[in-house]
């Protein structure tokens, strides 16, 4: 079960929160042909550490930046 | 209990990794077995190895919740969908296996007016487009399945429901075993616990696969890994509009078969039917992060069961056996992607999101066409990878599972 530490409220599941998308996609493979496909329909996909930002809904209703292992699901 | 006469599955496992074969498939699962399984039996192409990195169907045809339905949004997915439900009814006469495939009928529940109209629409589209579907009222649906509350336990009452009679369910593993044994039957190589390391590239052509036990030489490498596809897909420099989010379900304790229908809310975010074995089974939509994570969660648990009981007060009284989580992958548009991907040689089937299961024959089907003829079948042009880039979406959310 994912649990997140919000900044302001503390250790809660992850019912509470709504996930807030990775931010844009990173510069370094963004093919500049293809800008408009990039924004429309592709997404990162990452295997591993992930640099997120997440909203606390049922909470302080503040937004912050979490570090999170998509292969474990696991906080870092 | 069956007609067919059940004896142990065939299935006849290579010692050894050749270096070349005319078709190397990736994925061991539903989709890769049955274009392996159609490749041999309807095109007699029979140099194939499924490269499998756990046993087969281990991944998502393990984990996915047997639905077969063919009532989609756009006529593209209705037209593809009716074709795997046809494909299904035929497939124990086909393999000579019982895949416990049931026809049960299907209720897609409305509680608002909002919900009628996308029931009623969703009734109209099929019906013109070949997925037999119509709108019951509440009556008729207390008739089909009298364990629903038409009150909605006072918060959802039952309005409406589109009707999809052909809707059905199959034994997962069943499905997979059919395939892999009827395609090792005819020649293909299935190789297990087998990890691909990389794939083997001249220029912009994949020429084959790098994996743990050697490296394999092969005229068309196809891709049919769910959950993995994002990693496999980037060896050859291959980006894809994929996002992998879980998807939870679970079952309860057995009991006595009594719940003929399967049952579905989109207002609720559940569905639920009975197994052979007489669990209810009950699933609902994907967890809105993305992860590869195979954990469930109870907070996940406590909430669709409210949800489901709200409908189907009687599972108040069951036991909850067993809860899982699947890897979904999801494209923007919700329907799935098939086809070439631009780097020759390299084929792939992917975006299976929540639909993956009820896809495998047709699936199957159609890639193995692509691979003996090297022409797009024209059941499935519309899926091509390319119609992001032409602006060519297939929207089609309101057709996913629950959403």
């Amino acid at each position: 079960m994912l649990y997140l530490t919000c900044p302001n409220c503390g250790r809660r599941t992850v019912e509470e929160f709504r996930y807030g998308e990775i931010p844009a996609i990173p510069e370094s493979i963004t093919d500049p042909d293809a800008r408009d496909l990039d924004r429309g329909f592709m997404r990162t996909n990452p295997f591993g550490p992930s640099v997120e930002r997440w909203f606390h809904d049922y909470g302080c209703r503040r937004w912050f930046t979490v570090t999170r292992d998509t292969s474990t699901d696991e906080v870092l | 209990m069956n007609e067919f006469v059940e004896s142990r599955v065939r299935l006849t496992w290579p010692d050894r990794l050749r270096s070349e074969y005319d078709v190397v498939i990736l994925g061991g699962g539903g989709h890769g077995l049955a274009t392996a399984y159609y490749l041999a039996t309807r095109h007699g192409i029979r140099d194939v190895a499924v490269i499998e990195r756990g046993y087969i169907g281990s991944g998502n045809s393990g984990r996915n919740t047997t639905v077969i339905r063919a009532n989609y949004g756009v006529p593209e997915a209705i037209r593809f969908y009716q074709r795997s439900l046809e494909l299904f009814q035929g497939l124990e006469e086909e393999t000579g296996r019982w895949i416990m495939h049931k026809e049960k009928g299907l209720l897609w529940i409305a509680h608002t007016e909002m919900g009628l109209r996308a029931e009623r629409a969703r009734a109209a589209l099929n019906q013109a487009y070949g997925a037999e579907t119509v709108f019951i009222g509440p009556d008729e649906i207390k008739e089909i399945c009298p364990q629903i509350d038409l009150a909605g336990g006072g918060r959802y009452p039952v309005m409406g429901a589109s009707y999809h009679p052909r809707g059905a369910t199959a034994r997962h593993d069943r499905v997979v075993w059919a395939l892999a044994e009827g395609a090792m039957q005819n020649g293909v190589e299935v190789h297990q616990n087998t990890t691909v390391t990389g794939l083997k590239l001249s220029g912009d052509r994949v020429t084959g696969v790098k994996t743990e036990r050697g490296d394999i030489s092969a005229g068309v490498v196809m891709m049919a890994l769910g959950g993995q596809v994002t990693m496999v897909a980037s060896m050859a420099g291959l980006r894809l509009p994929i996002r992998s989010h879980p998807l939870q379900a679970f079952v309860t304790n057995h009991y006595q078969p009594g719940l003929d229908a399967i049952v579905a809310s989109t207002e609720l975010l559940f569905y639920a039917s009975q197994t052979a074995r007489g669990e209810i089974l009950i699933g609902a939509e994907i967890d809105r992060q993305p992860s590869y994570s195979y954990r469930s969660s109870y907070g996940f648990l406590s909430s669709c069961a409210g949800r489901a009981l709200a409908l189907l007060p009687f599972l108040a009284d069951l036991r909850v056996l067993r809860q899982w989580a699947g890897i979904c992958d999801m494209t923007p548009d919700y329907s799935p992607v098939m086809g070439p991907t631009g780097r020759e040689g390299l084929l792939v089937t992917t975006g299976w999101g929540t639909w993956g299961f009820k896809a495998i024959p047709a699936g199957g089907e159609a890639m193995a066409q692509l691979i003996a003829t090297g022409e797009v079948p024209e059941l499935i042009a519309p899926f091509g990878l390319d119609r992001f880039a032409r602006d060519l979406p297939l929207s089609d959310r309101g057709s996913a599972g629950t959403q």
